[in-house]
């Protein structure tokens, strides 16, 4: 077949290719070697003179979602018109930065360098399990943020379509037919059920201004939830835009994960719009069955009757909803915000998120959900 | 079938009143070209089995369809043996008095008691299309095994030998994307994302369907169409919906869309009762 061809003389056009790729990389696009090679194999069926063909040729074999496609068009155009991509590039790299300078000073296991947070006594980490995030130290958020890594979610399974072989349940008719064709006869019957599965939660992180003490920790939860079920979780983070980041959150260390979180969320500190946001999920993506968290303090920038809307349809879907309000920790409060009293009437459960102990009940709810 | 080019590729679709776009074309020649499944992504009606449908008629291959579902297993997928036609033999031998064990085993694992499941079919069929339809809603272990197939071509049958596919079928992998695909099957594929057509080539399409359809009716529908997808509905009507919609016009008779057909036909394209209520409210219809 094909897919090993070069093009004829093609030491010029693989080198321009390759950059291209690279420049795609830098954007965010995951345009790894395998797909430069089906990009060279693609051209060489093409005309590579014509500026259309290379467009499809690189768009085709480069992209994987629809969420490539924006960054795809900014680098080709920049690219091939002699300008680098260098705006998507410093995009990421201002990201990059507004995170890290919210990042522990001591990183992960190193929370010593503060003198006054000596050797953690277990009533001292009994404190700090039920305060606040955000008013924590550096040191003492590096505690919470380590133990949150920690955390193992036992979530709640449901019955699956799929069948396995069990001791008890319905016979299991090709099992017990197909050893009965080895053996001769019937030597015992085989039975089968249907297997258990995780249930698959959708979180939906804040990342908006007024959410910002509490963002990090939420993505840090949803990396433990990430880990834990690494195909049952899907993130997503909220503001003005709705951006999956589950792909980032899989990498096994917390900070690392973090950190490739917060270049893909183009919209931290901005307003909410969730309203919008949720409309695009439901649009492009399904929560059937699924148990829906969303993180919020519902300060809803957009058209609260929206947002209530789309609630309605994602409590027509979803197996349950969860709202986790950091707020909610605290016995004064009242769910008075335009976005919260919107949501109210389709959530299932309005827990706390402002605590060690809340997450560790969050995550014990979606065990018992 | 030679197909030189992109270009080529349009036309040839056309004359099966198939009206591809550049981008669209080209993903469709180089999976020929390439041999390597096309996975086309896009919302409900975009238009995504019908190319497979258009490749099978042009290739005048048989389309072989595989439709995903929650729970699809390799049983269903690929091949099963036929229990009751193998014991049925072993019943007959044994009544004529055979005892040979090593022949009997042979003889019921033979290729006619073998059930050809679409994959399989796909593989022994050539020239064929494989559609591979809506892999989202499949579950991920699903998805593994897929990719496995599609890499080479391949069937393995432990009590039969290996089969292979002397020239790869067509594949085409839709996706309506109610979940994430895993990377590693787009990586053996084409990747493309279709969107709604632009207005322009929906009433081009419209015309090329459907004869009958005057001119200002198709301008019309299509202008409503357009609207539609904007005005964020739960389930704005894809190509598909428009043609059925402009099909129901047709046959009440339609020259021209007025309010009153509107409210009468609309059941065509929306599928949602809070859509057909907005948008009979919300003046999507009204003047052109």
């Amino acid at each position: 077949m094909t897919d090993q061809d070069a093009p004829e003389d093609a030491g010029g056009l693989v080198a321009t290719m390759t950059g291209f790729a690279r420049t795609l990389r830098a954007a965010g696009v995951a345009a790894d070697h395998d797909r430069t090679q089906s990009l060279l194999a693609a051209l060489a069926h093409l005309d590579v003179t014509d500026r259309a063909a290379v467009y499809w040729a690189g768009r085709l074999t480069l992209c994987a979602t629809p969420d490539d496609l924006p960054r795809y068009d900014r680098c080709f155009a920049a690219y091939f018109s002699g300008r680098r991509a260098t705006l998507a590039r410093t995009a990421v790299t201002s990201v990059t930065r507004h995170l890290a300078a919210r990042e522990d000073p001591g990183g992960e296991e190193d929370g010593s360098e503060d003198a006054t947070a000596a050797p953690a006594t277990a009533s001292r980490a009994e404190v700090l399990r039920h305060r606040d995030v955000a008013r924590l130290t550096e040191a003492e958020r590096a505690e919470v943020h380590r133990l949150l890594a920690l955390l193992r979610d036992r979530r709640a399974r449901r019955r699956s379509r799929r069948f396995e072989s069990a001791h008890r349940g319905a016979l299991d008719r090709r099992r017990t037919i197909r050893e009965a064709l080895r053996k001769g006869e019937v030597a015992r019957l085989r039975r089968r059920e249907h297997a258990s599965r995780p249930r698959t939660v959708v979180l939906f992180v804040d990342v908006s201004g007024s959410m910002a003490p509490y963002a990090e920790t939420l993505l840090r939860f949803a990396h433990a939830l990430v880990m834990s079920e690494p195909r049952a979780t899907r993130v997503y983070s909220v503001g003005t835009r709705l951006t999956p980041v589950t792909a980032e959150l899989r990498h096994r260390d917390p900070g690392t994960a973090l950190n490739e979180a917060s270049k893909v969320i183009p919209d931290w500190s901005g307003g909410t719009r969730l309203g919008e946001e949720l409309r695009e999920y439901l649009t492009r993506f399904s929560a059937r069955g699924a148990i829906v968290v969303i993180a919020s303090d519902g300060w809803e920038r957009g058209d609260p009757g929206l947002l209530a809307a789309q609630m309605a349809r994602l409590s027509r879907q979803a197996y349950r909803i969860i709202w986790v309000n950091p707020h909610k920790g605290y016995e004064d409060y009242q769910p008075l915000t335009g976005g919260m009293r919107a949501a109210l009437p389709y959530i299932d459960d309005l827990v706390a998120g402002h605590s060690l102990a809340a997450y560790e009940q969050l995550s014990e709810r979606l065990a018992h959900a | 079938m030679d197909i030189q080019s992109p270009g080529k590729l349009i036309e040839l679709l056309d004359r099966h009143a198939y009206l591809a776009d550049e981008g669209l074309a080209t993903a469709a020649f180089l999976a020929l070209r390439m041999g390597r499944p096309l996975f086309l992504e896009g919302e409900a009606g975009v238009g995504k089995t019908e190319l497979a449908k258009t490749l099978a008629a042009l290739l005048r291959a048989p389309l072989i369809r595989l439709q995903c579902y929650e729970g699809l297993d390799a049983a269903q997928a690929l091949y099963d043996w036929d229990f009751a036609r193998q014991l049925l033999h072993l019943k007959a031998a044994e009544a004529a008095g055979v005892t040979d064990v090593g022949r009997l085993e042979g003889e019921i694992y033979d290729r006619r008691f073998l059930i050809a499941r679409p994959l399989l079919k796909a593989i022994e069929t050539q020239p064929s299309v494989l559609l591979v339809d809506e892999i989202d809603r499949a579950d991920d272990e699903f998805e593994a095994f897929l990719l496995e197939v599609l890499s080479d071509f391949t069937i393995s049958i432990p009590e039969l030998g290996t089969i292979r596919a002397e020239t790869p079928p067509v594949v085409v992998v839709t996706s309506n994307r109610t979940r994430e695909v895993h990377d590693a099957l787009k990586r053996r594929c084409l990747y493309h994302w279709l969107e709604h057509p632009g207005y322009d080539r929906e009433v081009a399409i419209l015309l090329r369907r459907l004869p009958r359809c005057t001119e200002a009716l198709a301008l019309q529908v299509a202008r409503a169409a357009e609207r539609m997808r904007q005005a964020g509905l739960v389930k704005p009507p894809g190509v598909a919906e428009t043609l059925d919609w402009t099909e129901a016009l047709l046959t009440l008779g339609a020259k021209e869309l007025n309010p009153e057909l509107a409210a009468a036909t609309l059941g065509a394209a929306l599928k949602y009762r809070e859509d057909v209520v907005s948008v009979l409210g919300g003046g999507l219809l009204s003047h052109d």
